[in-house]
């Protein structure tokens, strides 16, 4: 078996925010009606969460389902079983037209954690991060400055970002610099 | 600074977000057409100084084409709409005319 690594191998910075790469997720990418009975099935059957609601996250990392637009989910699984999550998933959809495929892959997982931490993302996302408009819960497809990327909140002070795996290094970097110790804004 | 608000996923997109379709409600003419329709249908576009009706995809977000209608001059934007459409909905056309009375853009106003 080779040794399965994630794109930066746990790489972390700690300045204003502390930002961590979370390491390898299980993602599958779920597309297809989500008003449809079988979809909810298929999304219960692989996280045990209900179908999420416009722009939100049900569950956590471990197991959840993010809403990225009205006809695609994000599912989340633990890595390690990503295959078997995506059978029973599939066996939830027979006859319907939806698809899921593992993307885990292809994707790297940060996380932005400390007091500061919605100053870091007001710096790298057109997106307003102030406490009424964005908060535990609610789940946003963006830019983090040149990519793209998803993010959303799991607590009051702490952001989990999912970026394409290509990007990671640039993204890192990205949170890094917008950290930086001495770049205080005091915005949030 | 242009703010969207993407008609799918409900978000207010800032301009950088987004990616510009050009024009509105083209029709295609294809094979079967003359030269004529096909050249206008090609590259005859509106340059308006005022109401215009785009298209614009949440690239940055959902994914999504959609359309909207805002003011050239002052960049008002009057609203926007889904993508499933030939034509801008009712109340859309309503609105503009009060804002803008005698406005007009190809066949519409």
């Amino acid at each position: 078996m080779s040794n399965l690594a994630s794109a930066l191998n746990g790489a972390s910075f700690n300045g204003l925010a502390k930002v961590d790469e979370v390491g390898l997720v299980g993602m599958i990418t779920l597309r297809g009606d989500l008003g449809s009975a079988k979809v909810a099935a298929a999304v219960k059957a692989a996280t045990g969460c209900a179908m999420p609601q416009q722009r939100k996250i049900e569950g956590t990392l471990a197991a959840g389902a993010a809403w990225m637009s009205p006809d695609e989910l994000l599912v989340l699984v633990p890595y390690a079983e990503v295959n078997a999550k995506l059978d029973a998933m599939n066996a939830e959809l027979a006859g319907e037209h939806a698809l899921a495929v593992n993307v885990s892959d292809a994707r790297a997982v940060f996380r932005v954690s400390g007091a500061a931490s919605r100053e870091v993302m007001g710096k790298v996302a057109p997106v307003d991060f102030s406490a009424a408009e964005f908060a535990a819960g609610d789940f946003r497809r963006s830019r983090l400055a040149q990519v793209a990327g998803a993010f959303w909140m799991d607590s009051e002070d702490s952001f989990t970002i999912v970026c394409f795996r290509s990007a990671a290094d640039y993204v890192f970097g990205l949170l890094s610099v917008a950290s930086n110790p001495q770049s205080g804004v005091g915005v949030y | 600074m242009l703010i969207l608000e993407c008609p799918y996923c409900g978000v207010k997109a800032e301009e950088t977000e987004l990616a510009a379709g050009g024009e509105a409600h083209l029709k295609r003419f294809g094979p079967g057409s003359s030269d004529d329709e096909f050249h206008d249908y090609l590259f005859m576009r509106e340059n308006p100084k005022g109401v215009h009706f785009e298209r614009w995809r949440h690239a940055n977000g959902c994914g999504k084409w959609f359309h909207a209608a805002r003011c050239t001059t002052t960049l008002e934007v009057f609203g926007t709409y889904s993508a499933q459409t030939l034509e801008p909905p009712k109340e859309l056309l309503d609105k503009i005319s009060e804002k803008r009375p005698g406005w007009t853009w190809r066949d519409l106003g």
